[in-house]
C-alpha cells in the first residue's frame, strides 16, 4: 500500500489492487478477478440500490480491471448514472470510465449526450472541463452532431472562464478532426483568430493548436493570423526568461507556444508585408543567434526546449525557401549538431538535413558535410541514427559524389541491419542508375549489389539492369565479362544466376573469343548452378541454353543431350517440361536461319519515360488520385528471355530516369516524407514566390471537356498539354516551350508527389521546348487537382509557379450508350438525395446545340439520343473507372434558351462524385 | 498532435494507457505489444526516437518507468520529450516524489492530472502552477476523507 493518497480514497479498491499484485500467478490474478467480477455484478444486479460512493468504487475496480487487460461487458449503466450524480468525484470516475471504455459507436451516446448537455449548461466551469474532456476523449460523430454548434459558442463568449477556453478550444479541434463537416464556419471564426492575442498564455497554447488545423484547412480564412502570430512570436523571443513566469520552462520562455506558432507560420507563404517580413526575419535570426549563446542552464531540459524552437525554426526556413542566408545559416547550426555529443541532436540534424539538402540554396552546403554523415553510418551505436544517415546520403547525392556515397552505402550493406535493408538496396540502385556516366560502373553497383545482398534486391533492381544492358551496345561487352567472372563465385545468388543467364544468353559471344570463356565454358559454368535453383530460375536458364545453340552452334549437342534428359523433359514442373520439349524440337528440326530468326537478340526496350510515383494524398474528403508508373501495371514476367510482349523495336537509349523509383511506391525515399498526407501540403505547396501566379484557373476549367491545348502562358513560358486517357489511366504530355531568347537555368518540375524525379532537362535554351510525360492512374474519386510546381532560373531571377493540372474525375469517364427505358429505371434506382446533385445557372457561353453537344461529348459521357421525352434537354451517361471502383453517372442538362439559363441534375452511384462533377460542369457552360 | 501514451515497467506491464483517437481494443493491445517489445530491446544511452509506421516514437525512461509518446509525424521531438517530463514533474508534484508504486493506486488520479495537462492530442496547459491550482480544485471539491471512510469497504 502506498503511503500518499490524497483526496478521497476508495479503501475497497485500494485492497482489491494489493490483492492482484500479491497474486502469485497468471491464473491466480484471473480467479481474483472473476472473483471481483462476480461480486460487482451482483452488487449491480442486487435489489437493494447502491449508494454513489459504492457504484464509483465498482466502477473504479471495473476500470482497474479493465487496464489489466481484461474485458469489460457491463457496468456501462452504472458509469452512465454517475455523470449525473452532483458529487464531483462520482461525476468525475463516471466520465473517466466512458473515456477509456465506450467506443464511439455505443448505443449509450445518447444518454451520455444528455448527461454532457447537462454540465456544459451548468456553468460550473469543472464540470463544463469535464464534460468538454469527455467530448473530445469519445469523440463520435453523434457528439459532434449534438455539440458542434455549442461548443463555439462556449469559445468566444465573453464570461467564459480561461480554463473552459482552453478545453473549449480543443474539444472543438477534435471534432473538426472527426467531423469537419459539422463544424461551420461563421462568425466566431473571426474571434478565434484573436485569441492568439489573449493575455492568458494558456488559452494562446491551447488555442492555437485549433487555428493552425483551422489554417491548414482554410487559409484564406484565416490569413490573418500570420501577423498576430508574427508579432506574438516577437514579443516572446525578444522577452528575458522571468517575464513570462510559470510559462517559462527551464528558462526557455514559452516553447509550446513558440513552436506552435512557428509551425501555424509554416501553413502559409512569406508574409506580403514588408514590416511583417521584416520583424519575422528578425526573430529566426533571434533565434538562430540564441543557439550560438552560452546556455543558461546545464540541465537537459533547457538545452531540449531551446533546441526545440531552433529545428522549427528552421523547418520555417526550409519551407519558405527563399532566403539563402538563413538557408545556410541553418545548414551550419545544424553541421555542429552534426558531432554534438546527445544522441537525439545528431539524429535530428541528419534528419533536417534531409529536408535542406533539396533547397537548391543549401544543397551544396549539405554536401560539405559528407565526410562527418559517412562517419555516421560507420560509427554510430544507434541503428535508427544510421538510417537518418543512410537518408541524408541519399538526399545530398548528385553526380559529384555519386561514385562516393554509393561505395559508403554498399559497403554498409555487408553489415546493415536486416529491417532496412531492401529499402537501402533500393537507393543504391536508383543513384547509381540516376547518376550512372559510365555504364560499366552501373554494372558493377548493381551486380555487387546483388552480390551483398542478393535476398534483398528486389525483381525490378535487376530487370532494369537487364534492360540498360540491352539498350547500351558500349556496356555489353563489359556485362557479359563481368557476369562470367562474378557467377565462378562458388556461392552465388539466385539473382545473380538470372542476370548472369540472361546476359550470357543474348551477349555471351561477344566473350567467347578468350579461349578461358569459351562458349562451352560458359554454359558449363551456367549450368553448374541449374539444379541449386528455383523452377522460374531454371526456366530463364533453359531458355539461356535455347540462346547458346543460336549463338554457338558448337554447343547444340552438349545442350540436346542436357535437355533430353529425364529431368528435363520428364521434369514434373510442367512450364519445366513443356520448355525442354519445345526447345529440343526447336532445335532439332528448325533450320539455321529460322533458329536465327526465332531466337534473335532481344530488341531494345522501349524507352521509358521519366516517371512520377508516390500517391497523391487525400487531401480532403475521399478523393485521392495517384500518378504512378505505368509499368508498374504490367510488368512483365517471371522470365524475360522466353519471350513475351516487346514494345516497338525502335532503336533508344533509357533516359536516366528515376525509373525505379516507381517500383516500389510504398518504400520510403529519402528526403521526401512521403508518407504524412498533411506534410505533403507543407513540404510541396512551394512558397519561395518570386512571380506568383495569378489564378490559372480560368485555362484550367477549359480543359474539363478538352484533352489538349495550352495551359498556361506568360511572357517568359508556355505550357502545352496533350493527354490521352483510357479506363483509370492516363498519359499526359507536358511541353515547355521557352518564349524568350534567352536560356532558362535549373528548370524542374515537381508534380505535387516526389522531389525527387527530376525528369526534364535543366537547361531549356532560348525559343526551344522540352517535353515531360506523366502517367497517371486514378486509384479512387478525388476533387482536387493534382499540382505542377515549376522553378526556373530567368536570368538571375528565380520563376516559380504553381498550376493545377487539368485532371479531373471525369477524365476517366467511360461513355454508355442505353435505351431510354434502361435510363429512366436507373436514374430511378439512384434516387436517395446524397446521390443526386443539382445546379441552375445562369449561360456563361453560347448556347448553341452543336457547341454543347461538343461539350458534352468531350466531358467523356455518351450523349443518348431520344432518351429524354422533351427534346431540348441533352441525356448523357457514362462509368467512371477508377481503380478500386466503378461509378455509374447519369446526366441531364436543361436549357432554358429564354432565361438564358441552364439546369444540370447528376446523378451517380457515389455521392461525392455526383457533387464534385456537377461544380465542375456548371462552369462549363 | 500525440496520438497516445504508454507507461510501462521494465518487465512490461503496462501501467497507464491514453489515446488520443479512437482505435479498437485490438488495435490497442497490437500496438502495445509492438511498443513495450521496441523499446525495451533499446540499448542504454541510443536516441529517444523511432520511427514506427508513419508515427514518431519518443520514450524516455524514469526509474522503472517507460514512457512513451507517439507523435504525427510534422510534430517536434524534443518538445514531446519535454512534454513526458513535464507530466513526471506534475506528478512528482501532486504524489511528492513520484513511484510506480503511486502511479499504479492511483490510476484515476494519472489520468486526471494528464487530463488537466493534454487534451485531444494537444498540449491544453503548460504552467506546473495552472495545473496544479486545478488539480487541487478538484481535490477541494471532494468529500471529505471520513464521510467516505465511514462507508463499508464491499
Amino acid at each position: 500500500m502506498p503511503a500518499v493518497s490524497k483526496g478521497d480514497g476508495m479503501r475497497g479498491l485500494a485492497v482489491f489492487i494489493s490483492d492482484i499484485r500479491n497474486c502469485k500467478s497468471k491464473e491466480a490474478e484471473i480467479k481474483r478477478i472473476n472473483k471481483e467480477l462476480a461480486n460487482i455484478r451482483s452488487k449491480f444486479k442486487g435489489d437493494k440500490a447502491l449508494d454513489g460512493y459504492s457504484k464509483k468504487k465498482y466502477v473504479c475496480k471495473l476500470l482497474f480491471i479493465f487496464l489489466l487487460g481484461h474485458d469489460i461487458d457491463f457496468g456501462h449503466m452504472e458509469a452512465v448514472n454517475l455523470l449525473s450524480s452532483n458529487k464531483y468525484t462520482e461525476k468525475q470516475i463516471g466520465y473517466l470510465f466512458i473515456s477509456v471504455l465506450v467506443n464511439s459507436n455505443s448505443e449509450l451516446i445518447r444518454l451520455i449526450n444528455n448527461a454532457i448537455k447537462n454540465d456544459l449548461s451548468s456553468r460550473n466551469p469543472t464540470f463544463m472541463c469535464l464534460a468538454l474532456h469527455c467530448i473530445a476523449n469519445v469523440g463520435s460523430r453523434e457528439m459532434a452532431e449534438a455539440f458542434a454548434s455549442e461548443i463555439p459558442r462556449i469559445l468566444v463568449a465573453g464570461d467564459t472562464m480561461d480554463s473552459v477556453k482552453q478545453s473549449a478550444a480543443l474539444c472543438l479541434l477534435r471534432l473538426y478532426k472527426t467531423s469537419p463537416d459539422l463544424v461551420l464556419m461563421g462568425e466566431w471564426t473571426s474571434r478565434v483568430v484573436h485569441l492568439l492575442n489573449d493575455q492568458h498564455m494558456g488559452v494562446v497554447t491551447a488555442a492555437i493548436s485549433l487555428i493552425t488545423c483551422l489554417s491548414q484547412k482554410n487559409p484564406d480564412e484565416f490569413k490573418t493570423c500570420v501577423s498576430l502570430a508574427v508579432s506574438r512570436l516577437s514579443r516572446i523571443v525578444s522577452s528575458a526568461s522571468t517575464d513570462l513566469q510559470d510559462y517559462t520552462y527551464y528558462f526557455v520562455p514559452a516553447p509550446w507556444l513558440s513552436c506552435k506558432l512557428l509551425r501555424l507560420l509554416q501553413c502559409y507563404p512569406p508574409p506580403e508585408d514588408g514590416a511583417v517580413k521584416g520583424r519575422l526575419v528578425e526573430c529566426l535570426e533571434t533565434i538562430l543567434n540564441k543557439a550560438q549563446e552560452p546556455p543558461k542552464s546545464k540541465k537537459v531540459q533547457h538545452s531540449n526546449a531551446k533546441n526545440a524552437i531552433l529545428f522549427e525554426a528552421i523547418s520555417l526556413i526550409i519551407h519558405y525557401d527563399s532566403e539563402p542566408n538563413l538557408l545556410v545559416r541553418a545548414c551550419n547550426q545544424l553541421g555542429q549538431f552534426l558531432q554534438h555529443r546527445e544522441t537525439n541532436l545528431r539524429y535530428l540534424a541528419l534528419e533536417s538535413m534531409c529536408t535542406l539538402a533539396s533547397s537548391e540554396f543549401s544543397h551544396e552546403a549539405v554536401k560539405t558535410h559528407i565526410e562527418t554523415v559517412i562517419n555516421a553510418l560507420k560509427t554510430e551505436r544507434d541503428v535508427s541514427v544510421r538510417q537518418r544517415a543512410a537518408d541524408l546520403l541519399y538526399a545530398m547525392c548528385d553526380r559529384s559524389n555519386a561514385k562516393q556515397i554509393v561505395a559508403e552505402m554498399l559497403s554498409y550493406l555487408e553489415t546493415a541491419d536486416y529491417s532496412i535493408r531492401e529499402e537501402m538496396v533500393l537507393k543504391v540502385a536508383i543513384l547509381a542508375e540516376k547518376y550512372a556516366v559510365d555504364y560499366s560502373w552501373y554494372v558493377d553497383t548493381i551486380l555487387n549489389l546483388i552480390r551483398i545482398a542478393g535476398d534483398y534486391v528486389s525483381e525490378e533492381v535487376w530487370y532494369r539492369v537487364i534492360q540498360i544492358v540491352i539498350n547500351r551496345d558500349d556496356v555489353q561487352g563489359y556485362a557479359a565479362k563481368t557476369v562470367f567472372e562474378a557467377l565462378q563465385a562458388p556461392a552465388c545468388h539466385e539473382n545473380m544466376v538470372k542476370v548472369g543467364g540472361y546476359i550470357l544468353g543474348e551477349f555471351g559471344n561477344l566473350i567467347a573469343g578468350d579461349p578461358r570463356s569459351s562458349p562451352l565454358v560458359q554454359f558449363n559454368l551456367l549450368h553448374s548452378k541449374f539444379h541449386l535453383c528455383s523452377v522460374p530460375t531454371r526456366a530463364l536458364l533453359l531458355s539461356a541454353y535455347i540462346k547458346f545453340i543460336n549463338l554457338f552452334p558448337e554447343t547444340k549437342a552438349t545442350i540436346q543431350e542436357v535437355l533430353r534428359c529425364d529431368s528435363q523433359i520428364r521434369n514434373s514442373d510442367v512450364e519445366l517440361q513443356q520448355r525442354a520439349v519445345e526447345y529440343l524440337k526447336l532445335s532439332s528440326i528448325a533450320s539455321t536461319d529460322v533458329l536465327a530468326t526465332v531466337l534473335e537478340e532481344m530488341p531494345p526496350f522501349p524507352e521509358r519515360e521519366s516517371s512520377i510515383l508516390a500517391k497523391l494524398k487525400k487531401k480532403k474528403g475521399p478523393g485521392a488520385v495517384s500518378v504512378t508508373e505505368l509499368e508498374d501495371s504490367k510488368r512483365e514476367g517471371g522470365e524475360l528471355n522466353g519471350g513475351g510482349d516487346r514494345g516497338p523495336d525502335t532503336a533508344s537509349t533509357p533516359s536516366p530516369s528515376a525509373d525505379l523509383l516507381g517500383i516500389r511506391s510504398a518504400a520510403p525515399v529519402g528526403a521526401a516524407p512521403a508518407s504524412a498526407g498533411s506534410l505533403l501540403v507543407d513540404v510541396f505547396s512551394e512558397a519561395g514566390t518570386t512571380t506568383t501566379l495569378p489564378s490559372s484557373s480560368l485555362f484550367w476549367l477549359l480543359f474539363v471537356c478538352k484533352n489538349n491545348g495550352v495551359l498556361f502562358e506568360n511572357q517568359l513560358l508556355q505550357i502545352g498539354i496533350k493527354s490521352e486517357y483510357r479506363q483509370n489511366l492516363g498519359r499526359m504530355y507536358l511541353f515547355y516551350g521557352n518564349k524568350t531568347s534567352v536560356q532558362f537555368a535549373s528548370f524542374t518540375t515537381t508534380p505535387q508527389l516526389n522531389v525527387q524525379t527530376k525528369p526534364v532537362e535543366p537547361l531549356v535554351e532560348g525559343g526551344a521546348q522540352i517535353q515531360q510525360v506523366l502517367n497517371i492512374e486514378c486509384l479512387t474519386d478525388f476533387s482536387d487537382a493534382p499540382l505542377l510546381n515549376i522553378k526556373f532560373r530567368y536570368g538571375g531571377a528565380l520563376q516559380n509557379l504553381t498550376l493545377k493540372l487539368p485532371v479531373t474525375i471525369n477524365k476517366f469517364f467511360q461513355p454508355t450508350e442505353m435505351t431510354s427505358s434502361d435510363f429512366f429505371q436507373r436514374w430511378k434506382q439512384l434516387s436517395q438525395p446524397q446521390q443526386e446533385a443539382q445546379k441552375i445557372f445562369k449561360a456563361n457561353h453560347s448556347m448553341d446545340t452543336e457547341v454543347l453537344k461538343a461539350k458534352l461529348l468531350g466531358l467523356g459521357t455518351a450523349l443518348l439520343d431520344n432518351v429524354d421525352p422533351n427534346p431540348e434537354n441533352y441525356v448523357c451517361a457514362g462509368v467512371i473507372q477508377t481503380k478500386g471502383q466503378q461509378v455509374g453517372c447519369l446526366l441531364r442538362l436543361e436549357p432554358n434558351a429564354q432565361a438564358q439559363m441552364y439546369r444540370l441534375t447528376l446523378r451517380c452511384s457515389k455521392d461525392s462524385v455526383s457533387r464534385r462533377l456537377c461544380e465542375l460542369l456548371a462552369e462549363q457552360f | 498532435m500525440m496520438r497516445f501514451l504508454l507507461l510501462f515497467s521494465r518487465q512490461g506491464k503496462l501501467r497507464l494507457q491514453k489515446w488520443f483517437t479512437p482505435i479498437s481494443e485490438r488495435e490497442k493491445k497490437k500496438i502495445i505489444r509492438d511498443m513495450t517489445s521496441m523499446v525495451l530491446a533499446r540499448q542504454p544511452r541510443s536516441c529517444n526516437f523511432l520511427h514506427w509506421k508513419d508515427l514518431k516514437i519518443i520514450y524516455k525512461r524514469y526509474a522503472s518507468l517507460y514512457f512513451c509518446l507517439a507523435i504525427e509525424n510534422q510534430e517536434n521531438e524534443l518538445l514531446a520529450l519535454e512534454v513526458i517530463h513535464r507530466y513526471v514533474e506534475l506528478l512528482d508534484k501532486y504524489f511528492g516524489n513520484v513511484c510506480e508504486l503511486d502511479i499504479i493506486f492511483n490510476f484515476e488520479k494519472a489520468y486526471f492530472i494528464l487530463d488537466e495537462f493534454l487534451m485531444g492530442g494537444e498540449i491544453q496547459e503548460t504552467s506546473k502552477q495552472m495545473v496544479n491550482r486545478s488539480i487541487e480544485a478538484s481535490d477541494m471539491l471532494q468529500e471529505t476523507m471520513e464521510e467516505y471512510m465511514s462507508k463499508p469497504a464491499f
